[in-house]
C-alpha cells in the first residue's frame, strides 16, 4: 500500500529519468501520518485487550497461589472455597464443565454435521437460502433465552418422560448440555458447511466418474477432504460450550458433583464465577481470588482450543483457495 | 467399403456403452436404499435443529402469555409482587448500555479495520499478531470479559464502580472483534481499481479512504455494527460481574453513578425465582428480547442484500 502513495522516481519532460526531482508529495504530509498512527492505535486496542485480560487474571491468581498450593488446586477434589474451613480442589468444577460440554457435543456434533452435509451436498439452492438464515437466527438468540427454555420447558418435559432421570429437579448436566448443544449447532453447521463448499467440484466429479454413489461422494470424498474445517468447527463449538455461562447458571444447578452422569446437578467453572461474583464475598479475601484462579484456568483451556481451531481453519483455506 | 479402424472404434464404443448401461445404468437396490436412508438421516438432523428454534420461540410465548401487559414496560422489578413487576429499569439500562457500546465500537472498530486492510503490511509479524489476536478474542468466553471489566473498569485503573459506563466499556470490548471482522470484509470487497483511480488523480491515501473506500463499504460496516449491537444486547454473563445484578428501581441511570440493570440480567433474575409467576415474567422478557433482536438482525440482513454492490 505504501508504495502507491509515493512514486520513487520521476521522469523529466523529455521522458528521461530525472533523479533530482522525485515525484513525491511536496510536503511531509504530517496529517496523513497522524491519521495512520491513530488508526494503528485502534488496531492495537485488540492486543491491549488481550494483555489486560491476562493481567486481570494473573495478578489475583498469583496472590491466590501464594496461599493455596498448585498441588491442592489441581489434584484434589475437595471443593468448598466459600466455607469457613475452605478447600480448593478445582477438579469438581472442571469435571462439571467437561460433563456439560460432553453432553452438548453429543447432541450438536451429529445434528450439526448432518445439517452441514445436507446444506452443502444435497439441498437445492432454494432450500439452502431458506435454512441458512434460520440457522443464523438461531445463532443470534441470547443465551439467557436458552437457559430459561431449558429450565421452564426441557427439564419438566424430560422429567415427565423419564421420571427417574433428573436427580435434583430441575437441575441436570444433561439438560444444560442439551440447551448448550442447541446453541452451538449453528457454529458446527455453518463452519463445516463452508469447509465442504470449499472442496473443489473436480473431486466430486472424479468420484462420480468412477461410479461412486452420492452417499459415497458425500461421506468418502467431500467429508474427508473437508476434515480440517470440520474438526475446527467442533473445537470452536467445544470452546464455546466450555465458556457458556447463563445456561449452566440456570439449568445445571450449584452442587459440585464429581460425575459425568447427565442426570446429576453439577457446578461448572463459569457457574462458579457467576454465582460467586454476584454473591456477597468480601473483596480481597482468598475466596474472592478463587474467582480469578478459576477464570485463569478457563481462559487457558479456551485459548488452547481457539488457537488450535484457528490454525486448522487456516489450513483448509490455504489448500483450496 | 467401411474403414476397418472406424468399424473397430464403433464396435468398441458400442461395447463400452453396453457395459456402462449394464453395470451402472441402474444403481443396485442396496445403494438406492442406503442413499435414501442417509438423506432421511440428514433431513432429520436439520428438522431437529429447526424444531429446537421453533420450540424455544413458541414455548416462550406460551409461558409468557399470562404476564403480557403494559406493566412489562412501565413497571419496575419486584421479588414479591409478580402481578405488577416489569422490566422498565432493565429496558432503560439496556438502552444506555447500547448507546455507550455504539459510541465506542464504531470509531474503534472501523479504525482498526481500515488500518488492517489499507495500511498494514500483512507480512510483518506485528500485523499478523494483531490478526491472530482478533480471531482469538472473538472466541474468548464472555464471562472472561466480565473479569476484565471488573479488574480494569470497575476497580483498578479506571475505578468507575458498578456503573453503566463500566458495563458499556466491557460489552464494547466483547463485541469489538465482530465489528472489526465485518468491517474488514466490507472494505476488502471494494475493488483495488477504485483506489488506483483515486490515487492516480492525485488524492492522498487518506482522501482515497475517506471519499472512496469508506462510502462504498458503509452497508457492510453498518450490518456488522447492528449484528454486534444485537450480540451486546443479549449478553448477560459479563454484566453479572460488572454490577448489573441488583434489583434497581431508579428510572434514569447516570452513566457514571449508581446502580443499573439490563434486560438479560433481569430475565435471569426472574428465572431464578421459584414461583411460576416469575418464570412467566422471565419468558415474557425473552419474547420481548427475541422480537427486538429478530427485528435488528432481519434489518441487518435486509440492508446487506439491498445495498450489496456489484462491481
Amino acid at each position: 500500500m505504501e508504495a502507491r502513495s509515493s512514486i520513487e522516481a520521476a521522469r523529466a519532460p523529455g521522458g528521461r529519468l530525472d533523479p533530482s526531482r522525485p515525484l513525491v508529495a511536496s510536503s511531509p504530509r504530517w496529517g496523513e501520518r497522524l491519521i495512520q498512527l491513530s488508526l494503528a492505535l485502534c488496531a492495537v486496542i485488540s492486543v491491549a485487550t488481550t494483555t489486560a485480560i491476562v493481567i486481570s487474571l494473573l495478578v489475583p491468581s498469583i496472590g491466590f497461589f501464594g496461599e493455596v498450593s498448585f498441588g491442592d488446586f489441581f489434584s484434589t477434589d475437595d471443593w468448598a472455597p466459600l466455607t469457613a474451613d475452605p478447600s480448593f480442589g478445582v477438579l469438581r468444577p472442571v469435571i462439571g464443565t467437561l460433563s456439560v460440554t460432553l453432553w452438548s457435543l453429543m447432541f450438536a456434533i451429529p445434528v450439526g454435521l448432518c445439517s452441514a452435509i445436507y446444506l452443502s451436498e444435497y439441498a437445492s439452492p432454494r432450500v439452502r437460502k431458506l435454512v441458512k438464515p434460520i440457522l443464523e437466527v438461531l445463532a443470534g438468540v441470547p443465551t439467557v433465552a436458552f437457559g430459561v427454555f431449558a429450565v421452564t420447558f426441557l427439564s419438566p418435559e424430560i422429567g415427565k418422560l423419564f421420571p427417574e432421570f433428573i436427580k435434583t429437579p430441575p437441575f441436570a448436566a444433561g439438560i444444560a448440555g442439551l440447551a448448550v448443544g442447541l446453541l452451538i449447532v449453528p457454529i458446527i453447521a455453518s463452519i463445516s458447511d463452508d469447509a465442504m463448499k470449499a472442496v473443489p467440484g473436480g473431486l466430486r466429479e472424479g468420484a462420480y466418474a468412477l461410479g461412486a454413489t452420492k452417499l459415497k461422494v458425500a461421506t468418502r470424498v467431500v467429508f474427508p477432504a473437508a476434515i480440517s474445517g470440520v474438526v475446527a468447527s467442533i473445537v470452536l463449538a467445544g470452546s464455546r460450550a466450555v465458556g457458556e455461562t447463563m445456561v449452566v447458571l440456570l439449568a445445571a444447578g450449584k452442587t459440585p458433583n464429581l460425575t459425568l452422569d447427565p442426570g446429576a446437578s453439577v457446578q461448572t467453572m463459569t457457574a462458579f464465577i457467576g454465582t460467586t461474583a454476584t454473591g456477597d464475598v468480601a473483596v480481597g479475601t482468598i475466596a474472592y481470588d478463587t474467582i480469578f484462579a478459576v477464570g485463569a484456568l478457563l481462559f487457558v483451556m479456551t485459548f488452547a482450543l481457539n488457537i488450535f481451531a484457528i490454525r486448522l481453519v487456516r489450513r483448509f483455506r490455504e489448500v483450496y483457495e | 467399403m467401411p474403414n476397418p479402424m472406424a468399424e473397430r472404434t464403433r464396435l468398441a464404443t458400442a461395447g463400452a456403452h453396453a457395459a456402462v448401461v449394464g453395470n451402472l445404468g441402474k444403481q443396485p437396490r442396496g445403494d438406492v436404499w442406503r442413499g435414501n436412508l442417509f438423506l432421511a438421516l440428514l433431513l432429520l438432523a436439520v428438522v431437529l435443529a429447526l424444531i429446537g428454534l421453533i420450540a424455544l420461540i413458541v414455548q416462550s410465548a406460551l409461558k409468557g402469555a399470562p404476564a403480557f401487559s403494559m406493566d412489562l414496560f412501565t413497571e419496575g422489578p419486584s421479588i414479591v409482587n409478580p402481578e405488577t413487576a416489569g422490566f422498565r429499569p432493565a429496558i432503560i439500562g439496556s438502552l444506555y448500555l447500547i448507546a455507550g457500546v455504539v459510541l465506542l465500537i464504531v470509531p474503534l472498530g472501523v479504525g482498526a479495520a481500515v488500518y488492517l486492510e489499507e495500511y498494514a503490511d500483512g507480512d510483518r509479524w506485528w500485523n499478523r499478531l494483531i490478526e491472530l489476536n482478533i480471531q482469538n478474542l472473538a472466541a474468548v468466553p464472555s464471562i472472561i470479559y466480565g473479569i476484565l471489566g471488573l479488574a480494569f473498569f470497575v476497580r483498578g485503573p479506571l475505578s468507575l464502580g458498578f456503573v453503566v459506563a463500566a458495563g458499556s466499556l466491557t460489552l464494547a470490548l466483547l463485541v469489538l472483534p465482530t465489528v472489526i471482522l465485518a468491517a474488514r470484509e466490507a472494505i476488502r470487497a471494494v475493488p483495488p481499481s477504485i483506489r488506483d483511480g483515486s490515487l492516480a488523480l492525485g488524492a492522498t491515501q487518506w482522501q482515497t479512504i475517506r471519499r472512496q473506500v469508506l462510502p462504498a463499504s458503509i452497508p457492510g460496516i453498518v450490518t456488522g455494527v447492528i449484528l454486534a449491537v444485537s450480540r451486546a444486547l443479549g449478553e448477560a454473563a459479563p454484566l453479572l460481574l460488572v454490577g448489573a445484578a441488583t434489583f434497581v428501581t431508579a428510572d434514569q441511570p447516570n452513566p457514571f453513578e449508581g446502580g443499573y440493570s439490563a434486560m438479560p440480567v433481569q430475565i435471569y433474575n426472574y428465572a431464578l425465582q421459584a414461583q411460576d409467576e416469575f418464570k412467566a415474567l422471565a419468558a415474557a422478557g425473552v419474547v420481548v428480547m427475541l422480537v427486538v433482536l429478530l427485528a435488528l438482525n432481519s434489518f441487518a440482513i435486509w440492508l446487506r442484500n439491498r445495498y450489496e454492490q456489484q462491481w
